[in-house]
């Protein structure tokens, strides 16, 4: 089976002279959940925009289930559903009339029931006489999924789904998100919560300055770039590394009342029980310890900024 | 997958019309008032003290040219509002990223803007028959021109929705082209009764074609022939579909 998406050689430059995307290269396998993680003005958006159809590409080729975009529009299209990052509806439009457009627009016949369970399941159901105008912030975001969800799409692309969100709606949406994974939907994110693209996401992307700089399994990348740290905070404050100590990278901060051991996360414990006992033996007493892992920021940071 | 995207077309054209009917006061209210307004003073106070034209009472004469005044700004204003505001609001993603093809956008918006134009025209008939003793000599041709008008203009406002960036260039066309080349172009009076050279001049004001041909199918006479009135509003009708058809072909002012 062809790849839900298959992105080749996409440019997008604009008549000012500016260049969105220089060259991408991406596929996404049907059934995962894809996070493309960028900085501001990377691309994101253009992306996604060129495979939906509202920007147009300058060079390349993009098909959605092994059928060209451009070509076949009136296939792919009904197969794909956008939540853009900016909350757009009809504000005069009641939720069940603007969702219920949506359904006819991509070329379903209505679906009373499917659109019902929908709106329940994304609390809306009581609001669904409610004209969008008298909705909050967030009802209007969940009113923009339940459009995007209305004609049973295959690929949903979810545009910084959770910029803004209280944490509730953004717990529901993280619910839903594995509910449509586990119904086989393949969904690509765009997101600034990197914790959340490390938890959710299968494979992630990362994309800067209009090319995709790698593209990993999640675990994977968390392997091969994350660190682990662990802080000590002593007892007695030390002024010099003791010799003793100079089998482990260590370092000493907050004027020596802290110890610092950093290691990298693939390799388990990395010696630590040695080094408690060795702390031992010194007499170097510690009241507290904490242990933390490198994020997928840290990550992003050290791809995008080289030192 | 089916060749025509029906239910997209529908929901578009729905849409469109239950928007016409939120806004029911300005819609139809509004063109009905200012046509009795018109045949009030018109009508009434200046036509009481001229003599008929053509052999037809005055009152009865202007009724075409009302409702083509009518007609044309309120196809205009329709269809240019209706993809205009998506485009200001954000909310024109969806139908840019849904199943419908150009055309099937098209035949929807125009489709709903020119339905909302006949239903005007229409009310303004019959509205005009509580003033006027009216005779409609070919009706099946005052509703082809009535349609074919409609729809005509329908396109030429959905073509400045799509081009207009901003609410002033959206009224500009509408109120400095349109409405003076309407009011000049035979509303009111038989470009016969002009002195030259304003009697040549108005046969290069399209509007006077439109005003004429749909004159000859209520009272049997316009100033220029039928197949002049047909064969221009015909030729506008092709010059807006090619507009269109380039429009969308390009994404001009639709897409990045």
């Amino acid at each position: 089976m062809p790849p839900i998406l298959s992105i080749a050689g996409v440019e997008k430059h604009y008549p000012s002279g500016l260049t969105a995307l220089a060259g991408i290269d991406l596929e996404v396998r049907r059934g995962e959940i894809f996070a493309l993680l960028g900085p501001n003005g990377a691309g994101k958006t253009t992306l996604i925009s060129i495979v939906c159809g509202t920007v147009t590409m300058t060079a390349g080729r993009v098909s959605v289930g092994g059928h060209d975009i451009l070509r076949d529009f009136r296939r792919t299209r009904a197969t794909i559903g956008l939540v853009p990052q900016e909350i757009a509806i009809d504000i005069f439009a009641t939720v069940w009339n603007t969702v219920r457009f949506s359904r006819g627009l991509f070329g379903l016949p209505p679906n009373p029931a499917y659109i019902e369970q929908l709106l329940r399941d994304l609390s809306l159901w009581e609001k669904r006489d409610s004209r969008i105008i008298e909705l909050s912030g967030g009802m209007k975001r969940r009113v923009m999924i339940a459009k995007a969800l209305s004609h049973e799409p295959e690929l949903l692309f979810l545009d910084e789904p959770t910029a803004g969100v209280d944490v509730n709606l953004r717990r529901d949406m993280w619910a839903l998100v594995r509910k449509l994974r586990d119904k086989g939907v393949t969904i690509v994110l765009t997101t600034h919560y990197i914790e959340e693209a490390e938890e959710m996401a299968d494979r992630v992307g990362v994309i800067d300055k209009g090319r995709i700089l790698l593209v990993e399994d999640t675990a994977a990348l968390m392997r091969r770039f994350g660190k682990r740290r662990l802080k000590l905070v002593l007892h007695q404050p030390l002024a010099t590394l003791p010799a003793a100590l100079a089998d482990w990278p260590l370092e000493l901060q907050a004027e020596g009342h802290e110890l610092l051991y950093s290691f990298d996360a693939n390799a388990g414990g990395a010696g630590i029980p040695d080094l408690l006992r060795r702390l031992d033996a010194l007499g170097i007493g510690f009241k507290d310890l904490d242990t933390e892992r490198s994020s997928l920021e840290d990550i992003f940071i050290r791809l995008v900024e080289p030192a | 997958m089916p060749l025509i995207n029906r239910h997209g077309v529908w929901a578009v054209y729905r849409t469109e019309m239950a928007r016409a009917l939120r806004t029911m006061w300005q819609s139809i209210v509004t063109p009905v008032i200012t046509t009795a307004l018109y045949f009030v003073v018109f009508g009434g106070a200046i036509g009481s003290h001229m003599q008929q034209v053509g052999g037809v009472d005055y009152g009865a004469f202007i009724v075409p040219g009302l409702i083509m005044l009518t007609i044309l700004t309120q196809s205009i204003s329709n269809a240019s509002i209706a993809i205009y505001f998506p485009k200001f609001t954000g909310t024109i993603f969806e139908i840019l990223s849904a199943p419908l093809s150009a055309f099937e956008a098209v035949v929807a918006y125009v489709g709903a803007a020119a339905t909302k134009s006949v239903g005007i025209g229409l009310i303004i008939l019959v509205t005009a028959t509580f003033f006027v003793r009216l005779e409609i000599q070919h009706p099946v041709w005052m509703v082809a021109f009535l349609l074919l008008t409609c729809v005509t203009f329908s396109l030429f406002g959905f073509i400045i929705g799509i081009w207009a960036r901003n609410f002033e260039q959206l009224a500009i066309i509408p109120s400095l082209v349109v409405t003076p080349l309407t009011f000049l172009g035979g509303a009111f009076y038989s470009i016969d009764m002009l002195p030259e050279p304003w009697r040549t001049i108005s046969l290069f004001n399209p509007v006077v074609y439109l005003v004429s041909g749909f004159r000859w199918s209520f009272h049997g006479a316009g100033d220029v022939s039928v197949a002049a009135s047909l064969g221009f509003t015909a030729g506008f009708m092709v010059l807006c579909l090619a507009v269109l058809w380039w429009m969308f072909r390009t994404g001009y002012r639709l897409k990045a």
